[in-house]
C-alpha cells in the first residue's frame, strides 16, 4: 500500500525541503532517468517534463496530513515548499524495508541545490535523449527559446547528466 | 475495389479521386481525401486498434463502452480536420502543415495496447514509447509515412510526444482543449450511454482561432466553452472515475501481477501463455506488442480460469464473470490505525493482501479535468477579447472558476466481501467486516 507514495515521501526526506512544484517535478524526473524506483508518467510540457500523476500524488500526501505544503508570497509570484510533515516522519519510520535513497544521497542534494530552470534544462535533456548531442541543442533552442539557454547552460547541463549517471551506477 | 485515379498534391500524397466516408455515430461522417491518411488506416498497426477498447474495463460498468481506439483515432482525425477548415486563410495558419496534422491525430494512440493502463503499470512500459516506436520502427505505416519524405515519421512522433517546435499544431492534438479531448469526452458519453459529457462542439470550432503557439478561442464563444468543462469534470466524476470500473480495473491489474510473478517463480502453467512471455522478461520487440491485443488477453484469462494456481484462476473468474470486489472509502485514519490489523486478519483467514485488498488513488488514474494551471506547466485556455489581449478562461468564467479549484483526489480500499461471508474462521471476518464498515 502506498509503494509510490512513499517514495516520494522518502525522497523528500532525504532533500529536507524542495521549494517550487516545478523543482519537485524535474528532480522527480530526474531520478527516474538515473534509475531511482520512481514510476510516474510524464510527458512533455510548457516546462520540460511533467507528471499529472505525480501532482496528484502530491495532493495525495498533502490530504493525508503526510507532507506539508507551503504557499509563499514572492515579488510578483508566488511558489509552494514542500517538506515531510510530523505524521509523514512517523508513517515512514514504520516502513522499514522501503526505499531511503541512502546511495543517492549527493545527487539529491546536488538536484535541490540547482535552480528550477537549471534542473528544466537537464530534465528536457534527458527526456530528448537518446537523440544526438547537436539535435538535443537544436530542439532545446527551439523548444525553449524564451529560456535564453547558452551552448555553456546545454554542456553543463550534459555535464551534471554524465556526473551523476557515473554516482547512480 | 474501385481503382482510384489520383490527382497529385504533394510529394508521397496524393489527392483520392473520391472521397472516402466512414459513417460514424458522433460525428455523422468521417471525410478522408488524402491517399496518405486512407493507406494509414488500411495498415494492420492501424487495424489492431479495432481491439483495443477505448475505455478498458468501463464495460464492465457502462455496457455500451465497447467502443475502440480505432474509433476514437478517426474521430479525433476527423474534429483536427474541421479545425483545419476553420483555420484556413487565419494569418497564424499554414495550410502546408495540414497532413502532419492530420496525420499526428491519426496515428496519436497508435501505441495503445490492450488495456493499457494497467498493462503498461505492470509491465512497466509506456503507450508513448510504442507509438513512437511503431512511427519510426520497421512497420507498415512507417512505410507509408516515408512517401512523405524521411523526416516525415519523425515530425510526426514528434507532434505526439509534445516536442515538434510547431506548438500550433501540437496544441491542436493535445492541450485543454484538442481534438483528442473534445472527441473522447463526446464519444465516451455517447457509448456509456451518459446523458453528461455532451456540448455544442461545432460552436467550439467555430471560434477556435489559430495564434503563434496556440489555439485561443473567442471571447463570444465562451459559454460554449463552459459546456466543454462542465463535460470533462462530470465525465471525470461519473464515468473515468466510477467505482465499480475501478474494482474491475484493480482486479485486472492484479491478474497481470499475478502471472508475471508466477512465471518468474518457475510456475508451469497449463499452457505457456507465449504472448506475455516476452513482457514477462521485460525484453518485448513491436512485433511482440502489435501481436497483443484484448482478444488475445482474454483468451489467456480464460485458460487461467483452469489453473491450479488458486489465486490467479480466482482473479480470472471474478474479471470474466463480474464478480467484482466492493469498496470503501479510505482515510489518513485508516492508513495509521487500521491498515496493518487489516492485513494480519485478511492472512489468518487465508486471503493474501497483496492480492485481495488494494487500495486504488485517484492518480492511479489518467484522467484529469481543467485547471487553469500549475506554475503555468499546462497551457490554459485562453479567450481571445475584443481588444486582442487574451484572457484565461476561468478569469472571466464564474462557472469555470467555481469547478478549477476543486478537490481531484478520491481513494477506495478494494476487497472481495463474498469471501467474508463464506463458513469458518467466523470471528475474524467478523472483525474484518466491522473494520471496514467503521
Amino acid at each position: 500500500m502506498l509503494e509510490q507514495h512513499i517514495k516520494v515521501m522518502s525522497l523528500l526526506q532525504k532533500a529536507g525541503d524542495i521549494t517550487g512544484r516545478k523543482k519537485l517535478q524535474k528532480m522527480i524526473y530526474i531520478g527516474k532517468k538515473l534509475g531511482m524506483p520512481f514510476y510516474e508518467k510524464y510527458d512533455f510540457r510548457r516546462y520540460g517534463p511533467y507528471s499529472e500523476e505525480l501532482s496528484l500524488r502530491l495532493e495525495e500526501l498533502h490530504q493525508f496530513g503526510f507532507i506539508s505544503e507551503v504557499r509563499e508570497e514572492k515579488a510578483g509570484y508566488h511558489q509552494y515548499r514542500y517538506e515531510l510533515a510530523p505524521m509523514g516522519e512517523h508513517f515512514l519510520a514504520g516502513k522499514a524495508e522501503r526505499a531511503t535513497f541512502a546511495e543517492q544521497e549527493t545527487i539529491i542534494t546536488e538536484m535541490n541545490a540547482c535552480s528550477s530552470k537549471f534542473l528544466e534544462l537537464i530534465s528536457t535533456v534527458l527526456f530528448l535523449e537518446p537523440a544526438r548531442k547537436e539535435e538535443v541543442i537544436r530542439k532545446v533552442h527551439t523548444l525553449k527559446k524564451t529560456q535564453n539557454y547558452s551552448g555553456e547552460d546545454i554542456d553543463r547541463a550534459y555535464s551534471y547528466i554524465e556526473r551523476w549517471k557515473q554516482q547512480a551506477k | 475495389m474501385e481503382r482510384l485515379a489520383l490527382t497529385p498534391m504533394s510529394k508521397g500524397n496524393a489527392m483520392l479521386q473520391e472521397e472516402k466516408v466512414f459513417k460514424d455515430p458522433v460525428h455523422r461522417y468521417i471525410h478522408v481525401r488524402d491517399q496518405l491518411i486512407w493507406d494509414l488506416i488500411g495498415t494492420k498497426e492501424f487495424q489492431r486498434l479495432r481491439r483495443v477498447r477505448q475505455l478498458g474495463t468501463t464495460f464492465l460498468t457502462f455496457h455500451g463502452a465497447e467502443h475502440t481506439r480505432f474509433n476514437h483515432s478517426l474521430g479525433v482525425y476527423e474534429v483536427t480536420r474541421r479545425m483545419i477548415e476553420v483555420f484556413k486563410g487565419h494569418p497564424h495558419w499554414n495550410e502546408d502543415d495540414r497532413l502532419l496534422c492530420l496525420t499526428a491525430a491519426l496515428l496519436h494512440d497508435i501505441g495503445h495496447g490492450p488495456f493499457s493502463h494497467s498493462f503498461e503499470k505492470v509491465f512497466e512500459t509506456d503507450h508513448e514509447h510504442w507509438t513512437r516506436a511503431i512511427i519510426l520502427g520497421d512497420t507498415g505505416v512507417n512505410a507509408v509515412l516515408r512517401r512523405m519524405g524521411d523526416e516525415f515519421p519523425r515530425e510526426v512522433a514528434d507532434v505526439i510526444e509534445k516536442i515538434h517546435p510547431n506548438k500550433l499544431v501540437v496544441s491542436m492534438i493535445s492541450s485543454q482543449i484538442d481534438a483528442d479531448r473534445m472527441d473522447y469526452l463526446q464519444r465516451d458519453a455517447f457509448y456509456t450511454g451518459v446523458s453528461y459529457g455532451h456540448f455544442d462542439m461545432e460552436r467550439i470550432l467555430r471560434v477556435m482561432r489559430p495564434l503563434e503557439d496556440q489555439v485561443v478561442i473567442k471571447n463570444t464563444g465562451m459559454h460554449a466553452v463552459e459546456d466543454y468543462i462542465m463535460s470533462r469534470y462530470q465525465m471525470y466524476w461519473q464515468v473515468y472515475f466510477h467505482p465499480v470500473t475501478r474494482s474491475a480495473e484493480v482486479i485486472l491489474n492484479k491478474i497481470l501481477r499475478r502471472a508475471k510473478a508466477l512465471y518468474l517463480d518457475g510456475y508451469a502453467f497449463k499452457q505457456t501463455p507465449v504472448h506475455f512471455i516476452p513482457f514477462f522478461d521485460g525484453n518485448p520487440t513491436i512485433a511482440d506488442y502489435l501481436k497483443l491485443d484484448e482478444m488475445i488477453v482474454f483468451y489467456y484469462f480464460h485458460t487461467w480460469e483452469e489453473e491450479t494456481d488458486a489465486i490467479l484462476a480466482d482473479l480470472c473468474r471474478r474479471f470474466l464473470h463480474r464478480r467484482l470486489f466492493q469498496y470503501v472509502e479510505f482515510t489518513q485514519h485508516f492508513i495509521m490505525n487500521e491498515w496493518s490489523g487489516l492485513k494480519e486478519r485478511f492472512k489468518a483467514i487465508g486471503v493474501d493482501p497483496d492480492y485481495y485488498l488494494v487500495v486504488d488513488f485517484s492518480s492511479d488514474l489518467p484522467y484529469d479535468f481543467y485547471r487553469p494551471g500549475e506554475e503555468e506547466e499546462r497551457m490554459p485556455i485562453h479567450l481571445l477579447m475584443n481588444d486582442r489581449n487574451l484572457h484565461e478562461l476561468s478569469r472571466e468564467s464564474e462557472i469555470v472558476e467555481a469547478i478549477s479549484g476543486k478537490k481531484r483526489t478520491d481513494h477506495k480500499l478494494y476487497y472481495p466481501q463474498d469471501i467474508l461471508h463464506t463458513p469458518g474462521q467466523e470471528d475474524t471476518k467478523r472483525e474484518i467486516l466491522e473494520i471496514l464498515s467503521n
